[in-house]
């Protein structure tokens, strides 16, 4: 009797040890892996350091009519400018450029003689064709090459074509570098359109088994979506010289579903939320922030 | 047999696996303690001192995935982004399959490639 008891204390005991060097061994490991927060640096893809000051002169804007894409853009790049970036922010006019290169396309197709120029196109880091150095009269119209049709209202991709000839034009952009002392001017394109689409969409719904356990599970609908979509053209310009340091496109899209009621101009802001950091990121040094997971 | 003869020969029978295991262990244990304390003062915010730490790890263990992913981030956090993508290629051909150095990576490119669109056009 004494000995089953005292054989059921040493089991006990040796138990009680290897719980205890297990724990140890547990607690002495830790967790495989941690998440931490970093802060990425990205320096800036332009060299600004010539300049000291930015003019963000305006944008060829179209798309839905409840924004006004040229004022809002520029409204927003100036004022993230001058809390994020070392350059000082000219305050001017917005560029109705919509308007300057229709008014300038009437000039050019007047009765008037205009002289002929014979352009060599060369790439520009940008993508698009240039006019290195050739003058063109300040005529923003006559950026290069044989004219085109200006579509009087902006409402797809294709009517903007025609109007980025204008960033071509080095002659407008110098006269207007020199008009602001050649700062570095950011303009471009901005179209804001309406999108409504259909199909299957993949969300997650609770669902309750026979035992009344609750679990997440992916259910494909078909769905009736409308929102927004977004696509900005950035064009850095060297207002010394007037041509193009650098330009870079984005395309965003938000969608809703369809008996949601999101004022557009609320999409529009969400929407430029998302690409201002690489608008930034091409001006000033900025810090990304995210979470990586560190490993044992 | 009781239950001290069992305890002897299961701690016995431990002690003769752990002898058995190669020299490589020990390395791998050195690493893992520079890891440590490289992930110790990397949440300080000594993200130099824990890249000295990681690179000694992976000097002591170039097979050590973990050490690799770890001085990635290091090199990510101070804007070395060569020198991290460099560090996630070797982690992911040493664990192919770990899903934590993967998303970190995912993560990294994301940024990575941004950076370098913009380099490419200007």
């Amino acid at each position: 009797m004494t000995g089953r008891i005292k054989g059921k204390r040493n089991l006990s005991v040796a138990l009680a040890a290897l719980t205890a060097l297990v724990a140890a061994i547990t607690l002495a490991c830790g967790p495989d892996s941690l998440e931490i927060p970093i802060e990425t640096p990205i320096t800036p893809k332009l060299d600004v350091s010539p300049f000291q000051r930015v003019l963000v002169a305006g944008f060829v804007a179209g798309g839905s009519e409840d924004v006004d894409a040229n004022q809002e853009t520029v409204r927003l790049l100036r004022s993230q400018l001058r809390t994020k970036s070392q350059l000082k922010v000219i305050d001017a006019d917005v560029m109705p450029l919509l308007d300057i290169v229709q008014e300038q396309a009437k000039t050019a197709i007047a009765p008037v003689e205009e002289p002929v120029i014979v352009r060599e196109n060369v790439p520009t880091p940008g993508g698009q064709g240039s006019n290195g150095g050739s003058a063109s009269g300040g005529n923003p119209a006559a950026g290069g090459g044989a004219p085109m049709a200006l579509p009087k209202v902006i409402k797809e991709e294709k009517d903007l074509e025609p109007y980025e000839r204008l960033f071509a034009n080095t002659a407008y952009w110098k006269k207007i570098g020199e008009e602001y002392q050649n700062p570095l001017i950011v303009t471009g394109t901005v179209l804001f359109v309406p999108h409504t689409t259909s199909g299957f969409v993949q969300r997650d719904q609770e669902v309750m088994d026979n035992f009344g356990r609750r679990s997440v599970r992916p259910v494909r609908t078909y769905m009736e979506r409308k929102g927004f979509i977004l696509r900005p053209k950035f064009v850095f310009i060297d207002g010394r010289t007037g041509a193009t340091m650098y330009s870079e496109s984005y395309r965003e899209e938000v969608l809703y579903s369809s008996q949601q009621d999101t004022p557009a101009l609320s999409s529009y802001f969400e929407l430029m939320d998302r690409l201002i950091p690489n608008f930034l990121s091409a001006l000033s040094n900025q810090k990304v922030k995210g979470t990586r997971v560190l490993l044992k | 047999m009781n239950v001290r003869s069992s305890l002897v020969i299961t701690l016995a029978s431990v002690g003769l696996l752990v002898s058995a295991l190669p020299a490589r262990a020990d390395a791998r244990g050195d690493a893992k303690a520079q890891v440590a304390f490289g992930i110790d003062v990397a949440q300080r915010g000594l993200w130099r001192e824990a890249i000295y730490r990681w690179e000694k790890a992976v000097e002591i263990d170039p097979g050590y995935a973990a050490a690799f992913n770890d001085l990635a981030v290091a090199y990510e956090h101070e804007g070395e982004l060569q020198k991290a993508r460099k560090a996630y290629d070797k982690a992911l051909e040493l664990d192919p399959n770990n899903t934590e150095i993967r998303q970190n990576y995912e993560l990294f490119k994301e940024i990575n490639d941004r950076t370098n669109q913009g380099k490419a056009k200007s």
